[in-house]
């Protein structure tokens, strides 16, 4: 492989595993706070992809208020799933909170395939100027580096938050401790419904973005980028931020040079990391071996 | 506690009764729970004759499962305004199979046990025929696909027809007229790992291409990211860079393919055939050929008087999607005439025997029963397709 080619391989890898990160971001948020892989976050992303794309055709909208809207609209059917499925089963055994998610995921799915129907619907072409950019031997296009920078903006702008603002240093507190926090006088509903608004707004960017990227959305987009963001955020280190990150631009990488390597194996290699760090290193890339003080 | 009983079980019931209500059919009805209880052949139950069609009226090929409906609805409509066969009309009870072939398969054990349709127009998909066939011939159910190129679905038995051409044949043509027309010398493949259709047609432009193969890569059904693929494929330079998927797919790759700097031609097979090519593609799929059935602008009379039915009844060309189920749909009713009863075994008798002319040309099944016959070369030229040869092998 050439340098120029790796240089282009890398670009292409940072742009995908910037999308994973985002939704992994989510996973990673509310297993650090509730302790629940939230199955039914794919599919906030594919919402969120949808209320873009009727923001784009029947509204009109330019991209920026496009994806304002679908994070605002992703946001509020996130809190919405947490009050309504999630909440009431706080103290219930977490199998119980996992068949829910799932019960969730299905519930999105199937209901936007009855309402909207599974044939794919494409964002307009002029949405965004998609314009081949060459920069010296290296070829790539005006989308991907936008979904790179906005990807970096949102996720910078999450760093802010969590660790420069009240309610983040309050979400720090609620996942160190739930119950230490509440008796420290932390509102632990709103802080988790904060956390839930807050991935359900990444990751319904993402799929904005996704949805400009490849032309095409629909009901089920949401399953395939779940599963390797969920195993993103798994490497990385789930429940911690930076590790969402990490293991979501490295997942990215590493799937685009296995593809650009043996392209069969494309599909195979996201399972086969999840499977390698959960043997290596279980807690992931960034964790700490979480010790039981008895 | 006694009211969380009864809430329960009010609620199971009624999560029940919307199971049961769930048994959704694209199309015309269906007589699914009032089927009576009759063992013995009830295809021609009073004076219909019920022909089923499966087809992916949803999903990402959906544009093909509305037009192949489209020309099938125009041939009941002429058949019965005709008398219909032997003076019984007949209904087309369409189910769809979302492009799924786990769909495809549900939908054909729907349509042979509840309506009991004495053959089945269809699948359109070749993964989904592929899936199909062998319930058909179990059954013995005549299937008659119009679209299905892909070489095993015949193979399931002789109760398995085909009226299109196979994978192996396009294949074939479209290596011959990339070295011949376009010379090429050198080519690429990028196909779909999980699609019968994608995969067979791989490996037939393989085997026929007497240039190069530079590289082949694949990619998973449903990845809409190829930048690994192409980023990889784009340094060979290939003259040709060969797309053996379906339109949505072959829209993005080209887009994707143009945006990493590979100069080539696209060149592919009959899933390109659709205007949703265009609309999702744009610029990128201009100056494309690809192999067809037929096209709109070929001037036999077959072709036109079909054009101006199909105009009349829905304003707009018949794409080769419409053109070859009708098609497919006209040798499975003239067959049925000639066998003179709906029983499988007749049917299938009679089509085996068929020879005739319909709107794709001259019809004959060979030993395997696929149909012999030609192919079309289109090119697209502002955002349109446009008939550019015609081959014979």
């Amino acid at each position: 492989m050439s340098f120029v080619e790796f240089l282009q391989q890398l670009i292409n890898g940072l742009s995908l595993g910037s999308v994973y990160a985002l939704i992994a971001l989510g996973y990673t948020m509310v297993y650090g706070i509730i302790g629940l892989i939230n199955f039914a976050h794919c599919d906030i992303y594919m919402v969120g992809a949808y209320i873009g794309f009727f923001a784009a055709t029947s509204l009109g909208l330019p991209f920026v208020p496009t994806l304002i809207l679908a994070m605002v609209g992703s946001a509020v059917v996130g809190v919405l799933v947490e009050r309504v499925a999630y909440r009431p089963l706080r103290k219930a055994s977490s199998i119980s909170l996992l068949i829910t998610a799932m019960g969730v995921s299905l519930l999105l799915e199937n209901g936007f395939n009855a309402v909207f129907s599974s044939t794919p619907r494409s964002y307009p072409h002029n949405i965004l100027q998609q314009k081949n950019i060459t920069l010296g031997p290296v070829h790539t296009d005006s989308l991907h580096l936008i979904i790179l920078g906005v990807s970096v903006l949102l996720m910078i702008l999450l760093q802010f938050i969590i660790y420069r603002t009240r309610i983040g240093k309050a979400m720090r507190a609620t996942s160190a401790d739930k119950d230490a926090a509440a008796l420290m006088g932390i509102n632990v509903d709103w802080v988790i419904s904060v956390t839930f608004a807050i991935g359900s707004a990444l990751a319904g960017a993402a799929g904005v973005l996704v949805g400009i990227l490849y032309s095409s959305i629909d009901p089920y987009m949401g399953i395939q980028p779940g599963i390797k963001a969920f195993t993103a955020a798994v490497f990385g280190g789930i429940g911690l931020i930076p590790g969402a990150f990490l293991g979501g631009l490295m997942l990215g990488v590493i799937e685009t040079f296995v593809t650009a390597w043996y392209s069969p194996l494309a599909g195979a290699i996201g399972f086969i990391v999840l499977i390698a760090i959960l043997i290596v290193k279980p807690s992931g890339l960034l964790g700490k071996k979480a010790s039981e003080k008895v | 506690m006694a009211n969380r009983r009864i809430m329960a079980c009010v609620l199971s019931l009624a999560l029940t009764a919307s199971f049961a209500g769930c048994q959704q059919t694209n199309g015309s009805a269906s007589s699914s729970a009032a089927a009576a209880g009759n063992a013995a052949n009830t295809a021609a139950s009073g004076d219909t004759i019920k022909i089923g069609f499966v087809t992916p009226l949803t999903g990402s090929t959906s544009s093909y499962g509305q037009s192949s409906q489209k020309g099938l609805q125009l041939l009941e409509e002429q058949v019965n305004k005709e008398g219909g066969i032997n003076g019984k009309k007949i209904q087309i009870i369409s189910v769809d199979s979302e492009g799924k072939a786990a769909t495809a398969v549900t939908a054909g054990q729907k349509l042979i046990n509840d309506d009991k349709v004495c053959a089945i127009v269809g699948p359109v998909l070749s993964g989904s025929s592929n899936a199909l066939a062998p319930i058909c011939q179990q059954y013995n159910i005549p299937m008659i696909t119009g679209t299905g190129t892909n070489e095993n679905i015949t193979t399931a038995g002789d109760c398995i027809f085909r009226t299109c051409f196979t994978d192996p044949f396009q294949g074939k043509i479209m290596a011959k007229f990339a070295t011949e027309k376009l010379k090429a010398k050198t080519a690429a493949i990028l196909y779909d790992n999980g699609s019968d259709y994608s995969k067979g047609l791989a490996e037939a432009f393989k085997s026929a291409f007497t240039g190069k193969i530079v590289d082949t890569e694949s990619y998973n059904s449903g990845d809409k990211d190829f930048n690994a693929q192409l980023t990889k494929i784009a340094p060979y330079n290939p003259d040709v860079l060969f797309l053996p998927e379906y339109y949505e797919d072959v829209a993005v790759i080209a887009k994707t393919a143009r945006s990493v700097g590979i100069k080539a031609t696209f060149i592919g097979g009959d899933g390109f055939d659709s205007p949703k090519l265009f609309s999702i593609g744009g610029d990128a799929v201009e100056g494309v050929y690809f192999s067809t059935h037929y096209s709109a602008d070929d001037t036999s009379a077959e072709v036109s008087q079909f054009v101006k039915d199909y105009k009349a009844k829905y304003g707009g060309d018949p794409d080769a999607f419409a053109a070859l189920t009708y098609d497919a749909g006209k040798v499975l009713v003239d067959s049925i005439k000639k066998a003179g009863s709906t029983d499988g075994t007749a049917i299938k008798t009679a089509l085996k025997n068929y020879s005739g002319t319909v709107v794709c040309g001259k019809i004959t099944f060979d030993k395997n029963r696929n149909a012999v016959k030609a192919a079309v070369i289109i090119k697209t030229e502002n955002g349109k397709g446009k008939f550019f040869t015609k081959i014979t092998v």
